[in-house]
């Protein structure tokens, strides 16, 4: 595949005694977003999981294969987990601000990696908040609390959160699951934006939402990857008969 | 009434009302108890420490700083029992809470969970243990040792009273021990309660450990953290068994190495012994011990409640 | 945007000084306080024998005895939970069953929450003078449970209610649905639930009421002798009513005393007799605790 950013070679995963992933292969096309679809407990997060290593803080998880960004092995001992996770961002289902103000929640990240200039932190806070298109809803509340936020927008401000240590893939695990059908529209929206700069990958158990914004898409089942293609071919000519099934809805 | 198989319901509604409303008012008795005992220990508390305060006057008693109870001429100042009440829970404050956190952290966070899981229980029990039992160990460990170490700092100094080793830091240290148990629970508990979320989210924003520790779960349990400071500063401020024999016996500037007296201690070293106007002084130090609490126990929970507000 | 390796571990110096603290305080806090546990139980454990548990120290036989102490302790108990159980139960009720929320309960919840906050030796002047003085009591075991009464009541309530808060909403509704009077279906229904709740709270204050030493030394005093029993079986009755009239002083208070005198020997034994009886306290609350959470 041509301009591919993660390259995932032969991964395995065992939770315990549990076979979780079995030798899943894949590309993820850079600037594009890859959708993983799939019946509930099918391992598509636990796979996204892999890909910023946030499966190391499970008990007993163990991970073998090779996942390659931009040509180095995030498996690899040498590698330090911190660097890794600020090149690829995460977002959850769960909106999850941190009790402070919209402003410390944005400037977190930026704070970490060793960013103390006022200026500085004022500029990525704005560039965020615009990158996840609400910095107009929010700017004349930015030292006010972040609980203080609506769901939806809770959720475009953990996606702020994430872009502010400025990563190049963005991971997001049914980010829209837990919010309303207006947050759940402005979402999509966004990310046709985010595409343009960065490498997104989005969990999903919605179908529609798979087929609306994906251009890849990926269908597990049971820890594997039963087929992965262009998004219109999977849902036009899906080549495998569970593929088919599941995106028919005879089952999940 | 009565007509074939129809139970009436008509029923004895007087004896059950006459029941109900006597459980009611006896509740009721019940739940006034608690605002009858605070007013009466707030009446007399002021009742008995009041004579006193116009026999020998405000600003002397509060004021200055010569206290001879029994002298000739007898002069009641209790601006060193004061401050040495306030500097001995400040210091234990900061001696005590930082490693107690610390220590909550570590269970919470940093130990692999069979250890946790030993250590936690015995903290909790550690938190039932009679205060006398700190004071007995003050005295028999910790004041030789605090008198070697004052023999050593104060060698050959001709105007150091040397105190046997019961002066304001052997206090201090034991006050800072007495409320590890309270700080620690109180703090752990908080820690575990902060939502898994925030740690992921921090996590996946590049954070390490440590950094996620100290920049996103303290700040988010900050309040059940306050609370465990609240309590220890009560605690701390209103000892008195513990470390009546290991603070000394003087009235004394609230230095480390100076035998001194709180405002507990003096009252639990002199009540048994003391009449008159002496024992009228003695209950003035305790209105005046109760005058800090309160003020301490507002002060402190509206902080606590608007730090709760602003995070809303 | 920079193609940094990953391939690289930052060592952060904060990190490792910030780990190091962690660690020392942890080592320092838990060594600390086990440390404090096993030594008293060392040093004392020598000094506990039957005749230290059931003698009374006897000057004239240069031998020393807690069971004085022990017997005053247990009066001091058993008076204080009969008076200060009903009450906090009772006031529990009041405030989850019967109280609207307003001002009223707000002001009983605020006195609760200062009554706990109130340091013992404030509550020893107190009883001191209102119940030793005022109404007569004297240095007495009476008096001093009357003082630790004040001083257990917001552990008895606050456990109380949140039992009764557990005990779900439908158990009421379906009482009160068959016909059953309020006050019947408290006692019939409300308190057997909540039982476990109770006892935890009781437990803790039997903790509390142990451990208690400035409360004390003003008000129950510090008399260690036990009463002359004789033959007759309604003489000792009456003895054993009286005794709650006089001082008596409880195993904290000997504690103190001895420390003072510097009768180290005597200090850690009764150390140790206390340490032993928190440590059961403490398993009795977790197994309370345990079936609470089992139900």
């Amino acid at each position: 595949m041509a301009n591919s950013k993660i390259t995932v070679e032969n991964l395995n995963l065992h939770y315990g005694e549990n076979h979780a992933l079995k030798n899943v292969n894949m590309e993820i096309a850079d600037h594009a977003i890859t959708a993983f679809i799939g019946p509930s407990g099918c391992g598509k997060s636990t796979f996204l999981r892999c890909l910023n290593r946030m499966n190391d803080l499970v008990d007993g998880c163990r991970v073998e294969g090779k996942v390659i960004l931009d040509g180095e092995d995030i498996y690899d001992k040498r590698v330090d987990t911190t660097l890794l996770r600020k090149k690829v961002g995460m977002v959850f289902q769960q909106p999850n601000p941190f009790p402070m103000s919209i402003y410390d929640n944005i400037a977190y990240g930026p704070r970490l990696h060793g960013i103390k200039n006022k200026k500085e932190l004022d500029e990525i806070v704005e560039r965020s908040l615009q990158g996840a298109a609400i910095f107009e809803e929010v700017k004349d509340r930015l030292h006010k609390s972040a609980l203080g936020l609506s769901g939806g927008q809770q959720q475009r401000l953990c996606i702020a959160r994430a872009l502010a240590v400025s990563p190049e893939v963005l991971l997001m695990d049914e980010p829209t699951s837990a919010l309303d059908p207006i947050s759940t529209l402005k979402i999509e929206e966004l990310m046709e934006t985010l595409k343009k700069k960065y490498t997104v990958v989005i969990v999903t158990h919605n179908m529609q939402q798979a087929a609306r914004v994906s251009d890849d898409t990926a269908f597990f089942l049971v820890g594997e990857v039963v087929e992965k293609n262009a998004t219109s071919e999977i849902f036009a000519r899906p080549q495998d008969k569970r593929t088919e099934d599941y995106i028919t809805g005879r089952f999940g | 009434m009565n007509s074939g198989t129809h139970a009436s319901v008509m029923g004895n509604r007087k004896n059950k009302a006459v029941v109900e409303t006597v459980a009611q008012i006896v509740f009721t008795i019940c739940a006034f108890f608690a605002v009858l005992a605070v007013v009466s220990i707030t009446l007399y508390m002021i009742i008995s420490g009041t004579p006193a305060i116009l026999k020998v006057g405000l600003k002397e008693i509060l004021f200055s700083t010569e206290w001879m109870p029994t002298a000739a001429e007898p002069k009641f100042g209790i601006l060193w029992v004061i401050l040495t009440s306030i500097v001995g829970t400040t210091l234990a404050i900061l001696l005590g809470v930082p490693i107690g956190v610390l220590t909550a952290v570590f269970l919470a966070e940093v130990a692999p969970r069979p250890l946790a899981a030993i250590v936690k229980p015995a903290v909790e029990l550690l938190a039932g243990i009679p205060s006398v039992i700190y004071g007995l160990l003050g005295i028999y460990l910790l004041n030789p040792l605090m008198y070697q170490l004052e023999r050593l700092i104060f060698r050959g100094s001709t105007t150091h009273q040397f105190t046997g080793g019961a002066n304001l830091l052997s206090a201090v240290i034991v006050l800072a021990i007495m409320i590890l148990p309270t700080v620690i629970n109180i703090s752990e508990t908080s820690i575990r309660a902060v939502p898994a979320g925030i740690k992921s989210s921090s996590l996946a924003l590049g954070a390490s450990h440590v950094q996620t520790i100290f920049r996103s779960i303290l700040p988010a349990a900050r309040s059940g953290i306050v609370t465990a400071i609240v309590l220890g500063v009560g605690r701390a401020i209103g000892e008195a068994m513990a470390i009546t024999l290991v603070s000394g016996s003087s009235v004394n500037v609230p230095l480390p190495f100076n035998s001194v007296r709180f405002l507990t201690t003096a009252i639990v070293s002199e009540m048994g012994y003391s009449s008159g106007l002496h024992r009228q002084v003695l209950f003035t130090i305790g209105l005046v011990l109760f005058v800090f609490i309160m003020i301490i126990n507002v002060v402190l929970n509206k902080i606590l409640k608007k730090g709760a507000d602003d995070n809303e | 945007m920079n193609k940094d390796t990953l391939y690289v571990k930052r060592k952060r110096p904060t990190d490792m000084l910030l780990l190091a603290a962690i660690y020392i305080s942890a080592t320092l806090a838990v060594a600390l306080l086990l440390g404090i546990i096993l030594y008293v139980f060392v040093k004392g454990i020598h000094t506990v024998n039957w005749a230290f548990l059931t003698t009374v120290t006897s000057a004239r036989k240069q031998t020393t005895g807690i069971a004085g102490n022990l017997l005053n302790t247990l009066y001091i108990i058993v008076i204080t939970l009969l008076i200060a159980t009903p009450i906090g139960v009772g006031s529990a009720i009041y405030l989850n069953e019967y109280a609207k929320p307003g001002k009223l309960v707000s002001l009983i919840e605020f006195t609760t929450e200062t009554l706990s906050g109130i340091p013992s030796i404030i509550f020893g002047l107190f009883g001191m003078i209102f119940f030793g003085e005022t109404l007569g009591f004297g240095y007495s075991l009476l008096t001093g449970s009357f003082t630790l009464t004040l001083m257990v009541l917001p552990l008895i309530t606050r456990n109380t209610q949140e039992a009764l808060r557990t005990v779900p909403d439908s158990y009421r509704t379906g009482a009160l649905g068959m016909g059953s009077t309020k006050w019947h279906m408290i006692r019939t229904i409300l308190l057997p639930s909540s039982m476990p709740g109770i006892v935890t709270g009781i437990i803790l204050a039997l903790g509390r009421i142990v451990g208690e030493s400035a409360a004390l030394l003003f008000t129950a005093g510090s008399d260690y002798k036990l009463p002359k029993f004789t033959g007759a079986f309604g003489d000792n009755l009456a003895k054993l009513a009286h005794k709650a009239m006089e001082s008596g002083g409880t195993l904290t208070i000997e504690l103190y005393l001895q420390m003072q005198k510097g009768q180290y020997d005597n200090a850690f034994g009764i150390g140790c007799v206390l340490i032993v009886i928190v440590l059961i306290l403490n398993l009795l609350t977790k197994l309370a605790a345990n079936k609470l959470r089992r139900e």
